[in-house]
């Protein structure tokens, strides 16, 4: 920068002229304007914003300047220079959004399309049904009990008051463990657990027992030897064959919906007495007669879910409860038999073949 | 049991319009299940037709068929003959047939209707047996003389046949549960429909029998080896009935009813026994009195003493085996209660039989017909109990029927050696009823029930309770709940109301129970489908999987009657059944899968037999426990297989294989759902790849040391043996030790604010140092401040030695106070790469 120059007249720079400045000022916001696009702009800065543009060359010279002619050239040239700045930031931001915009616009994809890259896999409905129905139970205070598959013969059979040669005993297609005089038995039931939670844990007692159960049937579409059951035992005082009722009730409810109610009807197990089937309201026809007889049902507007009754004395003594003290009510009933009811799932194989296009089809929900 | 509608209806008086289905629903009731309903499908107009013309016309194909004019008198409603074309070739011009008339239909929906065959209208169908439902004789059609016999002299054309063939009846059938063996007669049926309707029962029982007199027929019974204190044999009946003509046939209503109720006619004095047998339920043998040379001794069998059965199998006897013998000869005459045997059988050219109506013990019959597998008529009833006091009368009727239609002459004399035992009554609370169903039964109502189904009630001193004497059928009535459910049944169990019984409320679901559904949810998140598969394994199978000759996972529990001799052991690990799975879905287009299974695997025991000691009664603390310890362990398993790709490819790009690395962090992210760190160690271990396979080990909250299971790639000899895709990976874990190791609460530590800094390092490093031993090195000499570490690249190749590799690390530092320094930082770092270098000799790459 050149010294003080007091004698130097500023009318004479000719960068300093008004009108000159006016002009730059103009050039500078027609060639902002017209940047289309952000590296145009870029060099728009350069020519008319950067340090050899007019109007930086313009304010070099304001020094030069007499200081009574400082003031007023340094306002016109400042003003002349922030409204350049002005203009730049508008047009940078305006040409941002632009640009933002296209970008947007050129990346889009097309996600209408899209498969599962690592699809999800599924849970099988039988064991998701077993922990929905132990929910229900939950639910009302119970809780859950376990108990081997390969079992003591005295816990499947005699301490539910099954005795040896009793033709309930020989009913029950049995898978023996060899030699034959083991004592074992693959468990026909889920019922020995009631027997070992009564011995573990004594009365009262509300235990739910959903697992694995075997009888010597072959694979077909109703039948199969390896299947699940979940059991109900309640002992404490004062159980009545109208709390079973009011359990099944519930159960049917949690597991079927409004309107499904279970009904008892006569029957006999060894280890309950008085015992009873019980039946729950078709949810195909719910009883509503019909022109044609339901599939579901074969038209009678009832279908078999399971056995129940009031737990005989002899399991009870079997287990060293005091059955003038305690009552009780046990249920058992199938699980894949309540997800081919539930899900409409016609064919017992589809549940034992291991398709995983079967289980697609449910969420993991059930 | 089947019931047939017309039979019941001489027992128990049924509404006229009564139905099959109707009888059903009553019967369900009161705890009768209906099986079935048999009856005929046949609707009419089926009629007596007379053949009026028969001509006999061959066909182009060969047949030849007879156009018959058939008489049906005003059935066709005009008179006229009618025109039939029939196939059959069984009759003659004059013959009387049934005819179904247009309209009519036959079993299977089929319509009768006038159409053109063989260039004639052919207007209705003369009928065989099997196209009315009547049995399987197809040789031609019913010709009425012959089919009806005497019944068919009255006829006349045109006359309705529904009825006159049978085609009106129906038979119940329903299933009789095992406690009320009585309900295997039309007695016991009709006495339930009585009690579920109210209906009048004519006890068929109720027949004048004369008394027992001394002359007659010898009779001992010498059980000296009672079962549980009772006598195998407690009354036996002989009577005897001469003159007999056995050759004569048995009357149509008797074999319609046996035939109704499922047994077929076989000659009179058979037919007599179990026609007997079906309304009173008392089983009755007939011996052919000529083959006797007397006494009757019932006792059980010596050894080595052999019978042949009618069934014509020779059969060895058991000690316990009751048995009527002949004691003149000491000849074996039949198994007590279960069958015949050939020697005393009667046959046509019998004339004077003996009659046996005996009471044999419910045990002893039931063993003997196990033991023989030998399950029959009368074994099916004695096991579940006979009426000790039906046992003169059932021989009365057998000897009455054998006299009316056999044309015999009864013995007067009647043998009855009777060594009953008095029932044991049952003092009952009246208010038991009410408080076990929760139904306020009065007790008026109960004493009605009790009386109503044959019990005598006599009242005891304290105003609640009586002294219950039930009828001599009903055996399985024996205390007080036996009695409820009686009141509660005739009551009907539609009046027992509904109430949720509130208990005081549980823990929810277990520790373990909540882990494996987690465990489940955590893989199906990650693409596995849950299957379940049969547990039933061959050792074939472990031969498949390449298991050591002496791998602790051969020696499987057995079972004594699988259902597949292939099959006859119980897995001990999950993935010898599971494979099948991912088999069955590559076989049927799903190349891409992978599945898990969660269950128990068995590891038997040494050859520890539970004890079996009976019922009723708690056994001892010692006997306890060794049942329990005879009970195989069954830990709670988990197991992984998956083939294909497990990143899919598509419109973004390339997939990528499931590999041994998936299934590692796979089994990996099991744990550590649960919470559990895992160290992965190199294992050789079948059925996997030597080189691809880790064990995984969890650390226990006691500090120790777990092994949770294997994972890695199958060895490509066993995949290609199971027929699995090749590169299948898989795993196992013991889903136990993981519960064990998770069951603990987590202590949750402040988590660091301050900016992370972050090192890689790249280590060179023979190629025989495992990954996680250079991991583990690093991890130990970073100290406190290193927050992870990632293994982020492995290199092989031109840049390093042959036999090294490159590893390069991120290690990640934060401290909990401050922003780290670089100094500090680097410092970590280096402590770490010496580390490394200590243990594993690694060297810094470009250091």
């Amino acid at each position: 920068m050149s010294g003080p120059n007091k004698n130097y007249d500023p009318v004479e720079v000719a960068a300093l002229d008004p009108a000159v400045i006016e002009q730059d000022l103009t050039a500078a916001l027609a060639a902002i304007a017209a940047a289309s696009s952000l590296e145009e702009l870029k060099s728009v800065r350069i020519a008319h914003a950067g340090e050899r543009s007019p109007l930086a060359l313009a304010n070099r010279e304001i020094g030069a300047l007499p200081p009574s002619a400082k003031a007023e050239a340094g306002k016109r040239v400042g003003q002349a220079r922030a409204a350049v700045t002005q203009a730049l930031k508008g047009r940078q931001a305006q040409l941002e959004v632009e640009r933002d915009e296209r970008i947007l616009v050129e990346e889009a994809l097309d996600l209408t399309a899209v498969p599962g890259r690592r699809p999800l896999g599924r849970r099988h409905p039988v064991p998701l049904t077993a922990e929905r129905m132990a929910d229900v139970m939950v639910g009302m205070g119970w809780e859950i009990a376990e108990g081997p598959g390969v079992e003591a013969e005295w816990f499947n059979f005699d301490a539910l008051n099954f005795d040896t040669d009793h033709p309930a005993r020989q009913m029950q297609d049995t898978f023996f463990v060899d030699p034959a005089d083991a004592g074992l038995v693959l468990r026909t039931h889920t019922s020995p657990v009631q027997a070992r939670s009564l011995l573990e844990r004594g009365a009262p007692l509300y235990v739910a027992v959903p697992g694995k159960t075997f009888r010597t049937d072959e694979l077909d579409a109703t039948h199969t030897p390896v299947f699940h059951q979940m059991e109900g035992l309640a002992v404490d005082e004062g159980l009545t064959m109208a709390h079973l009722k009011g359990t099944l009730d519930r159960l049917a409810y949690g597991l079927f919906g409004e309107g499904i109610t279970s009904r008892l009807r006569p029957a006999y197990f060894p280890f309950t007495e008085p015992s009873a089937e019980m039946d729950l309201v078709c949810f195909v026809c719910r009883g509503e007669p019909a022109a044609t007889p339901c599939r579901t049902c074969g038209g009678t507007g009832w279908i078999e879910w399971g056995g129940c009754g009031m737990v005989n004395h002899n399991v009870l003594r079997a287990t060293g409860i005091d059955p003038e003290r305690y009552q009780g009510f046990a249920f058992g009933m199938g699980v894949e038999r309540s997800v081919m009811f539930r899900n409409g799932v016609a064919d017992m194989r589809e549940l034992i073949e291991g398709d995983v296009r079967f289980n697609a089809q449910f969420g993991m929900e059930i | 049991m089947r019931v047939p509608v017309e039979w019941l209806g001489e027992y128990v008086a049924l509404p006229e319009d009564v139905t099959g289905e109707r009888i059903a629903a009553d019967l369900v009731r009161v705890g009768l299940e209906e099986e079935a309903l048999h009856g005929s499908e046949v609707t009419g107009p089926l009629v007596v037709g007379r053949v009026l013309e028969l001509t006999k016309e061959p066909q182009r194909n060969g047949k030849t068929i007879s156009w018959c004019r058939v008489d049906v008198g005003a059935a066709n409603g005009t008179g006229e003959p009618q025109g039939i074309v029939c196939g059959a070739h069984n009759f003659v011009e004059g013959d009387l047939v049934a005819v179904i008339l247009p309209g009519g239909v036959l079993p299977g929906g089929f319509e009768i209707s006038a159409r053109k065959t063989y260039g004639h209208v052919s207007a209705g169908m003369i009928c065989s047996s099997r196209e009315l439902g009547l049995g399987d004789d197809h040789e031609g059609i019913i010709v009425l003389t012959e089919h009806l016999g005497e019944q068919a002299v009255h006829l006349e054309p045109g006359q309705d046949l529904i009825g006159v063939l049978g085609l009106d009846r129906e038979v119940v059938e329903v299933n009789v549960t095992p406690d009320r063996g009585y309900c295997f007669s039309l007695r016991g049926i009709a006495r339930e429909y009585s009690h579920s309707t109210g209906a009048a029962f004519t006890d068929p029982a109720d027949l004048p029998v004369p008394p027992a007199t001394t002359g007659g027929y010898a009779v001992r019974l010498a059980d000296e080896s009672p079962l549980s204190g009772v006598e195998g044999c407690d009354r036996y009946v002989a009577r005897v009935v001469q003159g007999l003509d056995l050759s004569r046939l048995t009357p149509r209503w008797m074999s319609t009813r046996l035939l109704e109720a499922g047994m077929r006619p076989i000659s009179l004095a058979v037919d007599v026994t179990n026609y007997v047998m079906l309304a009173l339920g008392q089983p009755l043998h007939a011996f052919d009195l000529a083959r006797l040379s007397g006494p009757v001794v019932v006792r059980r069998a010596r050894p080595a003493e052999t019978l042949r059965t009618l069934d014509d199998v020779t059969r060895t006897l058991d000690a316990e085996d009751l048995l009527v013998t002949d004691g003149g000869s000491d000849t074996v005459l039949a198994l007590a209660g279960v069958m015949g045997g050939e020697s005393s059988e009667v046959s046509a050219g019998t004339t004077d039989v003996l009659v046996e109506s005996a009471h044999f013990d419910a045990r002893t019959v039931a063993r003997t017909s196990r033991r023989h597998r030998l399950s029959t008529e009368a074994s099916k009833r004695f096991e579940r109990g006979v009426d000790p006091d039906v046992t003169a009368v059932a021989a009365q009727l057998a000897v009455d029927l054998l006299v009316e239609i056999g044309g015999g002459t009864a013995d007067p004399e009647v043998t009855d050696v009777d060594h009953r035992v008095a029932r044991a009554p049952v003092v009952f609370d009246l208010d038991l009823p009410a408080r076990y169903v929760g139904v306020d039964y009065t007790h008026e109502r109960v004493r009605e029930v009790l009386t109503e189904i044959g019990c005598s009630l006599t009242d005891q001193d304290a105003s609640d309770r009586v002294s219950v004497l039930p009828p001599s059928w009903r055996p399985d009535l024996t205390d007080g709940p036996t009695l409820v459910e009686e009141v509660a049944r005739i009551d009907g169990y539609d009046r027992i109301p509904s109430v949720v019984p509130s208990p005081t409320g549980g823990r929810g679901l277990t520790h373990a129970q909540r882990l494996r559904r987690v465990v489940a949810s955590v893989l199906a998140g990650q693409g596995l489908s849950e299957v379940l598969t049969y547990p039933f394994v061959g050792q074939d199978r472990f031969d498949e999987l390449g298991l050591p000759l002496d791998d602790e996972r051969r020696r499987a529990l057995a079972l004594a009657n699988p259902l597949s001799d292939e099959a006859p052991l119980m897995r001990t690990e999950l993935l010898q059944t599971l494979p099948e799975a991912l088999r069955r879905n590559v076989s049927r287009g799903t190349r891409d899968v992978a599945v898990f299974e969660i269950d128990t695997v068995t590891r038997p025991v040494d050859d520890r037999a539970a004890p079996v000691p009976g019922v009723g009664a708690r056994p001892d603390d010692a006997t306890l426990a060794t049942i329990r310890s005879a009970v195989p362990h069954q830990p709670w398993h988990l197991a992984l297989v998956a083939a294909g790709e497990s990143d899919r490819s598509g419109w973004w790009g390339a997939g990528r294989a499931a590999d041994a690395a998936d299934v590692v962090a796979w089994a990996r992210s099991v744990a550590e759902a649960a919470g559990v760190p895992v160290r992965a160690v190199p294992a050789e271990r079948a059925p996997w790849h030597p080189g691809r396979c880790v064990a995984l080990r969890v650390v226990t909250p006691d500090g120790e040391d777990g092994l949770l299971g294997h994972a890695g790639e199958l060895h490509p000899k066993v995949a290609q043996r199971l027929g699995l895709p090749e590169r299948t990976v898989a795993a196992e874990l013991d889903l136990d030790v993981l519960v064990t190791a998770s069951d603990r609460r987590v202590q949750a530590s402040p988590i660091s604010t301050h900016p992370a800094a972050t090192s890689d390092v790249a280590l060179t490093v023979p190629r025989s140092v495992h990954h996680s031993t250079v991991e583990s090195a690093l991890l130990e000499g970073a100290g406190e401040l290193l927050e992870s570490i990632l293994l982020f690249d492995v290199y092989r190749g031109d840049q390093i030695e042959e036999h090294e590799k490159s590893l390069a690390f991120r290690l990640t530092f934060r401290a909990h106070d401050r922003t780290l320094r670089t100094e500090e930082v680097n410092a970590a770092r280096d402590a770490a790469i010496a580390r490394a270098a200590a243990l594993t000799g690694a060297v810094q790459r470009g250091a």
